[in-house]
């Protein structure tokens, strides 16, 4: 295996609760994208702040793995797809991972009615 | 900028920052991330700026950086204020 990045992050999921509760719509369509926002909604057209809790560790984690500190990136840049398993980069964040050399990400979640944790492993194809 | 903006700053951080400390012991070059914020917290903080400023933080400058100190942000909303004064 090449060379790696690392990023790793966890989200309390009362904090989640809380944004949806003090900034609803505007709070959700910042940091998600669209299609993160209709997998989180749930039977009674609530939003699962559990399954946010996961996608903003996974985004946060994605930052960290690309060394993404003095880039400004909008968290709906990168989304996570295929049920929590997936991530996809686009804009700011695709062009950092081009720049960075970036082959692929592999993403782990994991969420308990408390906490959402997400590692984020970069693939590095060339040495930079 | 002037220290009302960072009195106001001070008032929001400490109602969205959680963080571990008081924001009172903090100094304005402080790192609100090495006092406990966290990056989810620092979402919620933008959101209550915007409100408390009447300004709207475009993508570009959403970076880490931008919240990582009283002064950063201060430095962050003055430039919106002259940005959307001109517009």
């Amino acid at each position: 295996m090449g060379p790696v990045a690392v990023g790793v992050d966890i989200v309390e999921v009362v904090e989640v609760e809380d944004s949806i509760r003090n900034h609803a719509e505007r709070y959700l369509e910042r940091v998600y994208t669209a299609r993160e926002i209709a997998d989180s909604r749930l039977a009674d057209g609530s939003t699962d702040a559990r399954r946010l809790a996961a996608t903003f560790a996974a985004k946060e984690a994605a930052l960290k793995a690309l060394r993404a500190t003095g880039a400004a990136i909008a968290p709906t840049d990168i989304e996570v797809t295929q049920r929590g398993s997936r991530l996809a980069l686009r804009g700011a964040a695709a062009s950092l991972a081009a720049a960075r050399g970036i082959a692929g990400l592999q993403l782990s979640s994991s969420v308990t009615d408390d906490y959402a944790a997400a590692i984020v492993v970069a693939q590095i194809e060339t040495a930079q | 900028m002037t220290s009302d903006t960072k009195t106001k700053i001070r008032e929001l951080l400490a109602e969205q920052g959680r963080l571990a400390v008081d924001v009172a012991t903090l100094a304005d070059g402080a790192d609100l991330y090495a006092a406990g914020m966290t990056s989810h917290a620092s979402v919620n903080l933008m959101l209550a700026l915007e409100d408390g400023f009447d300004v709207e933080f475009p993508d570009s400058m959403l970076r880490r950086d931008a919240f990582e100190s009283i002064d950063a942000i201060a430095t962050a909303i003055d430039e919106l204020r002259r940005t959307e004064n001109r517009a």
